[in-house]
């Protein structure tokens, strides 16, 4: 009886899956999409601890796993509920990271108990008692599970800058011997007599390791999303390896709903930014053209500069202003200074809206969240598309440390390296004023004309202190 | 040749499950607008954490005597219900924000 139930219960759990992934992608839905996934979920774990039985023996050690469960929600929730909102990204690798341990675990520990239940025959070969379909569940869950380990928690310190880029010539080789040398570990797995093959499995997870440090060293902090997404979707393959070794649907349908999903998320990711993923895992862009571009850097043209005084006059006097929020925002945390700016300026009868490049701030849609945190209505963000029509209708674009989205060589300059890129065609508003704390190029590394534009002025200085300065004279007028 | 096309006829209700998901997930995913994309990954992240069910058969079955087995188990376990637990809290948090102001 039973396990009937438990059965209702991943077919439930299944279903909450896809519902909540579903109402997750719609806003006004979204929360309680993810509340009914959690829920389902619940049913999964509860039902699998009271429920699961293997050849009519229940599940035993009742209090190690609701030590286990008791301490990882206390820890999951304490840390989830702290941490800032600017550093969302780094939590949700870190999250993904202990999901790809877990799968590695789980492989490992599965692998020992074949060992222990044979070793008293260590002369059988390994290959006699499991099948190839279970091993290579067991094998693959435990490489994946690894890469995905170790590649969050470095793309964690990447993106909070306590790991530094590194590469070295020829890495894509040794990147491709190396994961040469996992397959070959795993093969010899197989090959070998229970007694030997202790060492090999452990060669698969040390190897496997290496190639994870390796994937991700080169992969600059600016492109840590499209990793992490990656991950993300390596994760949930890891995950359905288990589903298929316990034959355990929710496991499986979960697992493979979030690989699908979060390759082609990966995949959007990309394509926002006009990359091929290849191009984004070798991690050459902007290689060749740095040092081109520090040549240009002398050779750069004339800008204007605005004072902080002029720039609030020209947008308490305009009928529409638009600001660009980039990656110097949300650097500078600065959200909530912009969201009082353009009350101010609300007040005084200017309409203020945003435009939200797809890739703006760290994460596609962590801009979105952002100004959310702030309060800002949800209606005022506007997407690129919309964003570029209304761009001829206004008066004043106000940049708030964003350069490569709003580029303009994007649409005109073949030679460049991020030409057929959609940027934001701010250049089509009258004025157009940038804030940023340098002349610097952004993060492809490229000179960006628009700040020599004689309809451009530049407003250097941090983007918190800035927009507090610009509310005082705003405020002041 | 024979062992493998066997092998896919044994298990071939896992392997429609999977082409199947695979389409699903695309297809669920394929309108969403790109505001929703860091809250969408971060759910994503949260339900692959259905792995802790494999941690907790795992930790079950684990002899009370093994303890090798028991602390891989309970280690599972815990990373598991982090990234369970962190990532639905997390996405809600992100989510919070998004309600309509009245």
């Amino acid at each position: 009886m039973s396990e009937y139930i438990l059965t209702l219960c991943y077919l439930v759990a299944s279903v909450t899956f896809i519902l909540g992934l579903k109402m997750l992608a719609n806003p006004a839905s979204a929360r309680k999409g993810n509340l009914i996934a959690a829920a389902g979920m619940a049913l999964a774990i509860f039902g699998t601890i009271f429920l699961y039985q293997e050849e009519g023996f229940k599940l035993g050690n009742y209090a190690w796993i609701f030590g286990g469960l008791l301490i990882g929600t206390i820890a999951g929730a304490v840390s989830a509920k702290k941490v800032k909102m600017t550093a969302m990204p780094e939590m949700v690798s870190i999250f993904n990271g202990m999901g790809g341990a877990c799968a590695a675990l789980i492989s490992a520990a599965e692998f020992y108990h074949i060992y222990e239940a044979h070793k008293a025959t260590p002369e059988i070969a390994f290959a006699d008692i499991v099948s190839v379909g279970t091993y290579i569940t067991i094998a693959a869950g435990a490489i994946i599970g690894t890469i995905s380990y170790i590649g969050s928690i470095l793309a964690w310190g990447k993106l909070n800058g306590r790991v530094k880029d590194y590469s070295f010539k020829g890495q894509h080789i040794v990147n491709l011997v190396i994961l040469a040398l996992v397959i070959a570990c795993a093969i010899w797995v197989y090959q070998s007599t229970i007694a030997d093959i202790y060492i090999p499995f452990l060669l698969i997870g040390f190897f496997a390791f290496i190639y994870g440090v390796l994937f991700v060293m080169p992969i600059g902090g600016a492109d840590m999303p499209v990793v992490i997404s990656l991950l993300n979707s390596f994760t949930g393959v890891a995950a359905a390896c288990g589903g298929f070794l316990y034959n355990n649907k929710a496991m499986l349908t979960g697992g493979i709903l979030v690989g699908a999903a979060g390759t082609l998320l990966t995949i959007l990711m990309c394509k926002a930014m006009n990359r091929s993923l290849l191009n984004v895992l070798i991690g050459s862009f902007g290689g060749g053209n740095k040092a081109a571009a520090s040549v240009e850097v002398s050779a750069q043209g004339h800008y204007k500069e605005i004072s902080l005084a002029d720039a609030a006059m020209v947008m308490s006097y305009a009928n529409k202003v638009m600001i660009v929020p980039g990656y110097g925002l949300a650097v500078a945390q600065a959200q909530h200074i912009c969201h009082e700016l353009e009350e101010i300026l609300n007040d005084k009868g200017v309409e203020v809206n945003y435009a939200i490049h797809p890739v703006a701030g760290r994460m596609p849609g962590h801009m979105n969240v952002l100004l959310a945190e702030a309060d800002v209505s949800y209606d005022k963000l506007m997407e690129m598309e919309t964003a570029n029509d209304v761009f001829k209708t206004t008066d004043v674009v106000l940049i708030l440390g964003a350069n490569d989205v709003v580029n303009p060589a994007a649409k005109n300059d073949p030679a460049s390296p991020i030409y057929g890129m959609p940027i934001l065609e701010v250049e089509l508003s009258k004025t157009v004023i940038v804030n940023k704390r340098s002349m610097k190029p952004g993060y492809a590394g490229i000179e960006n004309d628009l700040f020599f534009q004689p309809k451009t002025s530049m407003l250097f200085g941090d983007a918190k202190k800035v927009l507090q300065d610009l509310c005082a004279e705003v405020k002041a007028i | 040749m024979e062992n493998i096309l066997s092998w896919i006829s044994l298990n071939q209700q896992v392997i429609y499950i999977v082409i199947l998901m695979i389409f699903v997930g695309i297809e669920v995913i394929g309108r969403v607008p790109s505001v929703l994309h860091t809250p969408l990954m971060s759910g994503a992240n949260a339900i692959h954490g259905v792995v802790v069910i494999g941690a907790i058969i795992v930790m079950g079955k684990a002899e009370p005597n093994d303890y090798l087995a028991l602390a891989m188990g309970f280690l599972a376990v815990i990373l598991g219900t982090l990234n369970v637990v962190g990532g639905f809290v997390v996405t809600d948090r992100m989510l919070e924000m998004f309600k309509k102001k009245k």
